[in-house]
């Protein structure tokens, strides 16, 4: 027993002083090997009595169990401080840049345009489009501005013959006439898209957007008309309260006519929406002219409803305070990154319109 | 249309104060664009204050003055004035502000070396005393807290201007507005005095309206005035015409303009004495000519409504009037025409000549036939009364009698249109106010339109009538009814959005240019698209409709790089035209990437944009949309404006006829043409319209989950291959050894030269096998392998590399 115990105190204190993970092996072999030290001793046990041998064994598995921890726990700690001491070298400087970052943008009227569907769909609207290239009949006569009428003075036309036959769309209003030509009533659409008209300055471009509207059915009458666009323009500034003016006013292919103006006033330099003296005009609508309704067959006595077209460039404008029209569409690529919005960014209703 | 608050006072009894009146013209129909005093030259000159005045560096009796003129900045402005000096309080005059001594317009100028901004005044300078001897000395009780504010004071009567829609001839005239206020209850319409004119002799100058087709006239009236003296028109009148931002000539013109604008009514006055023997109203013939007012010559077009005698061409009715016949200072007899011109034929002349008065404006939109009379009276008494003369009897000529419009309405419609109910009696109050006749039968109004209202034809007229005049303001507001016809989006929306945003997600910023572009860089993009010319271009570099994305794109990628910005990525999406009717258009995206990537990265090597950045970035957003990735097929066959070697075409399933993107570097030629600086170019684009719709939505078309848990090998082949062969091509091989067993292929190495021989490349491949029944063993491997390696060996020519 005695001499057992001495090696037992032996190769603990050796253990305790070792720091090589090779050499606690070799003194794990020293002692478990095929000829360890301890295997040694439980061979011996055969040859001792029963009695002694009982209690031997005993001993001898209590010194093997403890060994064995001693072992394991030492190629634990040797490990462990090794892992350590191999970390600490090898510490980069995290503040070094990230790899390069793809940053898309989407432009600003492209951003509105899917706030403008996102709003009218959830009120049941659905999107509907047409060719930039028109003729002159859905752009003007079927919208009962015929040929000889001053309206057309208001509308500088781009043409692409000389029999002014074929021409780029001054407005988005033809899409209405497509859309009822090739449907049966009830009709609910918008129509958002490119526009024309050969003025170029400050405040217009050759080329801007618009979205059309359009409800049809047997008895939508103006107040329908006045509470989607409260809904819309509330929708769309994001704002609880908003002052709201019916102007009338005249187009050929709606009457009665109306302009509408939101409240706003300037804070700080910036154009507020909802609140304040001044009045802005933002879009134009009206009941669809019963003429227009003819020439498109569907019978004004059944239907009625009302249509708007509205500048989806100026809205974007107002809403995040770009003063510039031409810039859209001048490229800029620092303008773009400026302006522009992240392509995740989808609007909708429940994520939100604008984050 | 201008005009001041008295004159509408002229016609309009009114308690309303200025901003009244401007709220209900507006809350009408009839917007105000403004209402502000006639801007004056001398509302530039503003009181200010000099704040330090010291000698000018180079000039011993000039000064330097800092001049404080109310806003945030002084002013440096140099003065030769002895008695500038500190805190002095005087008038200062910006740049742009014209002197009334000596009517020089001010600019910014450098004196002795020195920018001075504006000028300080004296008395003399402004007028207001001989005294030139120092600048004007303000008093300090009276003027320290106005420092910045005008110190002329306007006193011009503050003008309205309105903006009048086209369907409302009767409101260019100020007693329209008046009797529209007057129906809205701004007031009462006054009562037009009954003349007391006493008229002597006939009207004897013979006047014919041809019986024509294309008469542009229908009546014609005239009385003659003799014995006037035409002269500079009384102050009253003056002012009136400078209210409405016209200069005046002398009375007779200027009292015919008047009555256009009061009453709406165009007239024209002829020297009676240059007339040759009458007035022949008839159609031009083509090539006939006549000096205009404008003092322009014009040659006529065939059926153009002409005012003629017997030596020819005196004026274009309803339009202008001509030199020959004008009025002047001697003119002692007058012929004076109030007729009907018919707006079709009005606007057609005008068009044509491209001319556009006051009088073209009003006949185009619709005079009021019957008050032909009304303005010959009340500008011949305001001859009579300024410049004399006798009247002769009115002479009125016409082929056509007037037919009164009549609409039956039924006062259902309004509600039915507007939503809201207004009595009976109100509404046939407003009707009565202006102008209507009102009759009724049972329920049914019959209405007859008054002659000024040409706009007025139908029911629907009248509910516009009604509900502009009541106000919109009554309109309820009815919450929004939410049902739904139709899906939102159809299939190629849906499409154009996912594209759009996972195109831009590849860090594209997207843009938008017009949808014309310039021809001659349209040229190296149209392929074979017909040119489109617009007829009348904005600008000559904007003169066709663009055939493809790219030319406005490469345009404005090289404004950028000119910016000095290296990388850039952009992308548009929107229509490109390949005819000139409608619809023939496709929806396109296009994309330009240029420079490098990872350019003066601290960790990766930088390298120049190439092919297969932009095939990552369509494939990518191709698939993201919702397009089979394993179903893509590509070619090398791409338009002209590709790199021949350097390109690829993309399309969906099998090979269709037209591809749904294209994509690499852009043709070297074009580089040079459009002289491009950068490093490398590459772009790609997708053709939204050739892309088919998936006949399953996606949950209908998801398949059972289906893996296999046996164990998977892996075996790479390397092998020589003619350089042109496509690895696509050689995918596909070994993929139909066995499309069960073949899970995937995968191209990890390409390489040419050395050990290669010419004219063959390495292509090394590792494919992935794997049973979805068994684990399989060597001898199944090694069959596959064999097999591999034969079916490529006999159906590419290629040979296993050892």
């Amino acid at each position: 027993m005695s001499d057992i115990k001495k090696i037992k105190d032996d190769y603990i204190d050796k253990l305790n002083k070792e720091n090589n993970i090779e050499k606690v092996n070799n003194i794990k072999s020293e002692l478990f090997g095929k000829n360890g030290i301890i295997s040694n001793e439980f061979k011996k046990l055969g040859s001792i009595s029963v009695e002694e041998r009982k209690k031997l064994a005993s001993d001898l598995n209590n010194i093997k169990d403890e060994l064995q921890n001693k072992i394991s726990i030492k190629i634990q700690e040797i490990e462990t401080k090794e892992i350590n001491l191999k970390l600490e070298k090898e510490k980069i400087d995290v503040t070094l840049p990230e790899r390069d970052i793809e940053i898309g943008k989407i432009h600003p009227v492209s951003q509105v345009i899917d706030e403008i569907s996102s709003i009218f769909s959830e009120i049941g609207f659905s999107v509907e489009e047409g060719p930039d290239v028109e003729n002159e009949y859905n752009n003007f006569t079927a919208l009962n501005t015929p040929d000889n009428h001053p309206a057309r003075d208001m509308h500088d036309t781009f043409y692409l013959d000389n029999n002014k036959e074929l021409l780029l769309r001054t407005h988005t209003s033809p899409v209405q006439v497509r859309t009822m030509l090739k449907g049966k009533p009830p009709f609910k659409i918008i129509a958002p898209g490119r526009t024309y008209r050969s003025d170029s300055d400050q405040t217009h471009a050759p080329m801007f957007h618009q979205v059309e509207g359009l409800h049809i059915d047997k008895n939508i009458n103006m107040g329908h008309l006045k509470g989607c666009l409260n809904y819309f323009i509330k929708e769309f500034f994001e704002v609880d309260k908003i002052k709201m003016r019916f102007r009338p006013s005249h187009f050929p292919f709606t009457e009665p006519s109306a302009e509408v103006d939101i409240g706003y006033e300037i804070k700080n330099g910036k154009i507020v929406i909802g609140e304040g003296n001044k009045w802005l005009e933002i879009l134009g609508c009206g009941m669809v002219h019963p003429n227009v309704l003819k020439n498109v067959n569907v019978n004004p006595s059944k239907y009625q409803g009302y249509a708007f077209g509205i500048g989806i460039d100026r809205l974007g404008m107002l809403k995040y305070g770009i003063n510039d029209l031409r810039a859209f569409f001048e490229t800029d690529y620092r303008w773009l990154s400026h302006f522009g919005f992240d392509p995740l960014d989808v609007p909708s209703n429940y994520r939100g319109l604008s984050r | 249309m201008k005009f001041t608050v008295d004159w509408l006072k002229n016609h309009l009894d009114t308690k309303f104060n200025n901003n009244q009146i401007i709220d209900k013209l507006t809350n009408i129909g009839l917007e105000v664009e403004s209402f502000e005093s006639t801007t004056s030259e001398l509302d530039t000159f503003i009181v200010a204050k000099i704040i330090n005045a010291k000698t000018h560096p180079n000039a011993d009796r000039l000064k330097l003055c800092d001049v404080d003129i109310g806003s945030d900045k002084t002013i440096e402005v140099v003065c030769g004035a002895p008695n500038a000096k500190n805190g002095l309080l005087t008038v200062y005059a910006p740049p742009g502000s014209i002197i009334p001594k000596n009517q020089m317009k001010l600019s910014v100028s450098k004196i002795r070396g020195v920018t001075s901004y504006g000028m300080l005044c004296s008395e003399s300078e402004l007028l207001l005393s001989n005294e030139s001897d120092g600048i004007i000395e303000l008093k300090n009780n009276k003027y320290a807290n106005k420092i910045g504010e005008k110190y002329f004071k306007n006193t011009s009567e503050k003008v309205i201007d309105l903006s009048i829609t086209p369907n409302r001839p009767d409101c260019l005239g100020v007693r329209g507005i008046a009797r529209d206020l007057s129906a809205a209850g701004a007031g009462k319409l006054k009562i037009n005095k009954k003349s007391n004119l006493k008229y002597r002799g006939n009207q004897n100058i013979n006047v014919t309206i041809k019986k024509e087709k294309a008469q542009g006239c229908t009546i014609f009236g005239s009385c003659l005035i003799k014995g006037v003296t035409n002269k500079e028109s009384p102050k009253w009148l003056k002012d009136k015409i400078l209210s409405l931002g016209q200069k005046p000539i002398s009375a007779i013109v200027d009292i015919t303009n008047y009555v256009m604008f009061d009453l709406n009514r165009p007239l024209h006055a002829y020297d009676a004495d240059k007339i040759d023997n009458e007035i022949i109203v008839r159609s031009s013939s083509k090539g006939e000519s006549f000096e205009a007012l404008d003092n322009k010559k014009y040659i006529l077009e065939n059926d153009m409504c002409v005012i003629s005698d017997r030596s020819g061409v005196l004026g274009l009715g309803g339009i202008i009037g001509g030199t020959r016949s004008g009025t002047e200072y001697s003119t002692k007899n007058i012929l004076l025409e109030s007729a009907y011109f018919l707006p079709r034929s009005i606007r057609k002349t005008s068009k044509q000549l491209n001319i556009d008065t006051d009088a073209k404006f009003r006949f185009e939109r619709g005079i009021d036939p019957l008050s032909i009379e009304e303005g010959l009276i009340k500008a011949s008494e305001l001859i009579k009364q300024i410049c004399g003369g006798e009247i002769s009897n009115l002479d009125v000529k016409k082929i056509e009698n007037y037919k009164k419009t009549i609409i039956n309405f039924d006062p259902f419609l309004f509600e039915k249109t507007t939503g809201f109910n207004v009595e009976n009696k109100e509404l046939i109050k407003i009707l009565e106010k202006l102008g209507f006749n009102v009759s009724k039968n049972k329920k049914i109004l019959k209405l007859v339109v008054p002659s000024w209202r040409p706009d007025i034809t139908q029911p629907i007229d009248i509910v516009e009538e009604i509900v502009r005049i009541k106000g919109y303001e009554h309109i309820n507001i009815s919450e929004p009814i939410k049902t739904r016809l139709k899906p939102t989006l159809n299939y190629y929306q849906k499409l154009f959005h996912f594209l759009q945003r996972s195109v831009a997600s590849k860090g594209y910023l997207e843009t938008v240019t017009w949808s014309f572009t310039d021809s001659k860089i349209n040229q190296l993009f149209k392929e074979n698209d017909e040119e489109i010319p617009i007829v009348n271009p904005i600008s000559s570099d904007l003169n066709v409709l663009r055939n493809s994305i790219f030319p406005n794109l490469i345009f404005y990628l090289k404004k950028n790089l000119d910016r000095g910005i290296k990388d850039i990525s952009l992308f548009e999406i929107g229509p490109s035209f390949k005819g000139k009717n409608p619809g023939d258009q496709l929806t396109v995206i296009g994309a330009v990437r240029a420079g490098k990537v990872s350019r003066l990265s601290w960790n990766d090597k930088e390298r120049i944009v190439d092919t297969f950045d932009v095939k990552k970035d369509v494939i990518q957003s191709l698939y993201e949309a919702g397009i089979n990735k394993d179903d893509i097929i590509i070619d090398d066959i791409t338009p002209s404006y590709y790199h021949p070697g350097k390109s690829g075409g993309v399309y969906q399933n099998k090979k269709e006829k037209n591809a749904i993107a294209y994509f690499g570097e852009i043709h070297p030629n074009i580089i040079k043409k459009l002289d491009i600086k950068t490093e490398g170019l590459v772009i790609f684009e997708i053709c939204l319209d050739y892309i088919k719709e998936s006949k399953q939505k996606i949950k209908d078309s998801k398949s059972e989950y289906k893996f296999s848990d046996y164990q998977k090998s892996e075996r790479d082949f390397a092998f020589i291959i003619n350089k042109n062969f496509k690895s696509q091509e050689l995918v596909n091989i070994i993929k139909s050894v066995d499309n069960k067993l073949i899970k995937s292929v995968r191209v990890f190495d390409v390489f040419e030269g050395e050990n290669i021989p010419e004219g063959k490349k390495s292509i090394a491949v590792n494919v992935t096998i794997q049973s979805e029944e068994k684990t399989l063993n060597e001898n199944d491997l090694d069959n596959i392998n064999t097999l591999i390696i034969s079916s490529v060996e006999s159906k590419s020519g290629a040979k296993i590399r050892s």
